[in-house]
């Protein structure tokens, strides 16, 4: 029976003044009797809303079921029919705005903990690998994934347990796409992308690196000289934008792109036993309130910033942040200026950073976002000391693939326009998801993005359509019974 | 992993590496560049193209031994792999037809203009290239260059070949007519000061006049905006918009500046490549 216990088991997490200055993971995550204690809140309700608050679908209350029955093998199985990359999704997902946010418990206490329960399981499984052999692509229709984050491994997941052999194309020296170069260490470790990439090939899917589509193989070549019958795009939202203020080009003013791909792709947190650097002065702004500038802000501190302050024109109530980052930013020391707008870059006359000047701002009504317009306050001028300044205003699709390929339409923001649901683009069997359609959106978003447009190739191709999740587990099961 | 067909020592320190990359070879065009890395750890770093076969299947890059990357790259012998290698990238050489091209080469620049040179050739451009070094053994690509065009200009600060001076000086007489005469267009790949020099030389004849940019860069794709070059008052990615701009647009100060921002650490890494440090 369901138990009565009105909070959330409380997630383990390390001290923040030890955590502040590595790149060792936040979280430890749940023991085996704290998950268990956990999936019991569950009440199994007859109309699941969290399922549907799910982008992927996870069947959550059988998930919970065997969690708290201590079948952890079967729990790990239903996470994985509905979700190819849950150790991923488990720590990056904004659970409190999807599944948790629906959950029936949460109207009168908290949500079930579904987002830690969903890691912790991922995890179980990590360490208790079965032991099942790898699956080989038996369809003869090829298809590749253009990008690998987050949309296109989900997307040659799903093709490849259908049966289908999947080429993934990825223009870094490594896959992961975001998740590679964008969600720091602390948050994601490397070795948790991996273990999910390497799952992926044990079900057939090859990933090619180094290989730019667009540059290196043009779209159609795919069709006409390499013999590929459908194509999937996820190539992500990566282009960084600027804010157009003076000097933006002065020296140590950086994209967070920028500076988070040298700290998690190239790793130079380890500098100089690997060769790419980053000056990190004694005082960090990051400008912006979202995920990526939380992330920032945090790295910028364990790169060895006494200060990293976020510096956003609005107020915390309008940040875009998870709460959870913002927790844990507080936690770790980081200032918030709040209803600040950097208006100026200054600098030294080698060129060097020295300070933000900004204005003062304070709120209007609603804007085009629905969220209170940010007025400038007259004669609130302020400088900022300052000597890095690192933009996390947004980033928009990146338009290399669209420049080299006729006939992709994309809407004024840049991103690929596809049908609702299906994913194809205006290019027959040329399929998009995730952020190179949404522009820049969620992790759990480009997954289910993928999955739908697997589903979609994979009728297009066969008229069938993909079994159930329910069926998934069912398939998993006899799979596991032979 | 593209593999190392030939190695060339140019100069004590420069040297050319023709590699296995077919797709590459398949798809490039003068004036684009490749990123290489060179070890788990390494960085990547961006190097022009210096040369094609889509035949063969072989891209030939130039590198000159000064930085981490490029010393153990110079450690590599024929037969070796590349760990990474990926391109091509940027947009091609975009140089009107018909009329006289300068192409001038500075330094391990000068192996840009190989391919880029002899398309021009190709297609009918009369074309020449004025290739300058302090001395006779530091020019590179003789041969091959005076195979790539109509007309070579040799400089050497000490007159110890050609014309004695700057690639500049003997650009300022064939725009006042000597030689092959006057211009209708001008690339410049080399050194920043040089390609500066150029742009004040040709801009008061408001010669149209190209330069190819060598920012720091990480990604090569336009994601990270480290290589931002002020273009006419505009901000462009030299990865993905350049890497050759308009030279009398482009703003020097601010690129020569930017591409000082990691000097200290590229030295340390620099002495610890010269050590053995990274293997």
């Amino acid at each position: 029976m369901p138990v009565k216990r009105v909070d959330k088991t409380h997630m383990p997490e390390r001290e923040a003044q030890q955590r502040a200055r590595d790149f060792l993971e936040v979280n430890d995550g749940y023991a085996l009797s704290h998950a268990a204690f956990e999936a019991e809140r569950c009440i199994r309700c007859q109309e699941a809303d969290c399922v549907d608050g799910c982008p992927v679908g996870v069947p959550i209350p059988e998930f919970m079921h065997a969690i708290a029955m201590g079948d952890m093998r079967g729990a790990a199985k239903i996470l994985r029919s509905a979700n190819p990359l849950p150790a991923i999704c488990g720590r990056v997902c904004p659970q409190e705005d999807q599944c948790e946010l629906v959950c029936h418990l949460a109207k009168r206490f908290e949500p079930v903990a579904i987002g830690h329960l969903e890691r912790f399981v991922a995890d179980w499984e990590r360490a208790q690998p079965d032991d099942e052999p790898p699956t080989q692509p038996w369809r003869p229709e090829k298809i590749a994934v253009i990008g690998s984050g987050p949309a296109g491994l989900v997307c040659a997941g799903e093709l490849a347990r259908l049966g289908y052999p999947v080429t993934i194309y990825e223009g870094l020296h490594a896959p992961g796409g975001v998740l590679r170069y964008g969600i720091p260490e602390f948050r994601l470790p490397k070795d948790i992308l991996d273990w999910e990439i390497d799952l992926l090939k044990k079900l057939g899917v090859e990933i090619v690196c180094n290989v730019i589509i667009g540059k290196t193989i043009k779209l159609d070549e795919l069709f006409d000289d390499l013999g590929f019958t459908a194509l999937f795009i996820g190539t992500g939202a990566g282009l960084p934008m600027f804010l157009g203020i003076p000097g933006e080009n002065l020296n140590g003013v950086y994209s967070a792109n920028e500076f988070l791909t040298r700290i998690n792709l190239m790793r130079a947190f380890q500098f100089p036993q690997v060769e790419t650097p980053l000056k990190v002065g004694k005082r960090v702004a990051v400008i912006g309130a979202g995920n990526t500038a939380m992330d920032a802000v945090r790295s910028a501190l364990r790169m060895g910033a006494e200060e990293g302050l976020i510096v956003y024109r609005r107020s915390d109530k309008e940040m875009t942040a998870r709460v959870e980052e913002y927790h844990h930013a507080i936690e770790e020391g980081v200032q918030f200026h709040w209803l600040t707008n950097p208006i100026e870059v200054l600098g030294d006359e080698d060129g060097w950073v020295t300070g933000l000047k900004c204005l003062k701002m304070e709120l209007g009504e609603p804007d085009e976002s629905g969220r209170a317009r940010p007025i400038p306050i007259e004669g609130s001028e302020f400088v900022l000391p300052m000597d890095n300044v690192v933009l996390s205003i947004g980033t928009t699709p990146n338009p290399l693939l669209v420049k080299t390929t006729p006939g992709l339409e994309t809407n004024r923001k840049g991103g690929l326009i596809v049908d609702d649901g299906r994913g194809e683009t205006s290019r027959r069997r040329v399929y998009a998801g995730g952020d190179a359609v949404t522009g820049a959106a969620t992790v759990i978003l480009a997954a289910g993005a993928g999955k739908d447009a697997a589903a979609a190739i994979h009728n297009d191709l066969s008229g069938e359509d993909p079994p159930s999740n329910e069926e998934n587990i069912l398939g998993q099961a006899s799979q596991s019974a032979n | 992993m593209p593999k190392i067909l030939e190695k060339r020592q140019l100069t004590p320190i420069t040297q050319l590496f023709r590699i296995d990359a077919p797709m590459i070879a398949a798809a490039a065009q003068p004036g684009q560049f490749i990123i290489i890395r060179v070890r788990d750890g390494g960085e990547r770093i961006p190097l022009t193209i210096a040369d094609y076969d889509r035949d063969a299947g072989t891209v030939t890059i130039v590198v000159q031994e000064v930085g981490a990357t490029t010393r153990q790259l110079g450690a590599h012998e024929p037969g070796e792999e590349i760990l990474d290698m990926v391109g091509p990238l940027g947009e091609p050489a975009d140089i009107p037809s018909g009329g006289h091209v300068i192409g001038i080469g500075g330094g391990f620049g000068a192996a840009a203009l190989l391919c880029l040179m002899r398309e021009l050739t190709n297609r009918g451009d009369n074309t020449t290239v004025i290739l300058g070094a302090r001395n006779q053994e530091l020019l590179i690509l003789v041969d091959e260059l005076r195979a790539a065009c109509r007309n070579l200009e040799l400089c050497t600060d000490d007159g110890s070949v050609g014309f004695k001076g700057f690639v500049t000086q003997r650009l300022e007489q064939l725009i006042e007519g000597d030689g092959p005469g006057k211009p209708d267009h001008v690339i410049a790949i080399g050194p920043p000061v040089m390609m500066r020099a150029v742009a004040e030389l040709t801009r008061p004849h408001e010669i149209d006049t190209h330069v190819s940019m060598d920012p720091l860069m990480v990604d090569g794709t336009g994601m990270c905006g480290g290589c931002r070059v002020s273009v006419g008052g505009e901000v462009k990615f030299a990865c993905v918009d350049g890497p050759i701009f308009d030279g009398h647009a482009v703003d020097f100060n601010e690129a020569v500046r930017r591409s000082k921002m990691y000097v200290k650490e590229e030295e340390i890494a620099a002495c610890r490549a010269k050590e053995g440090g990274y293997v």
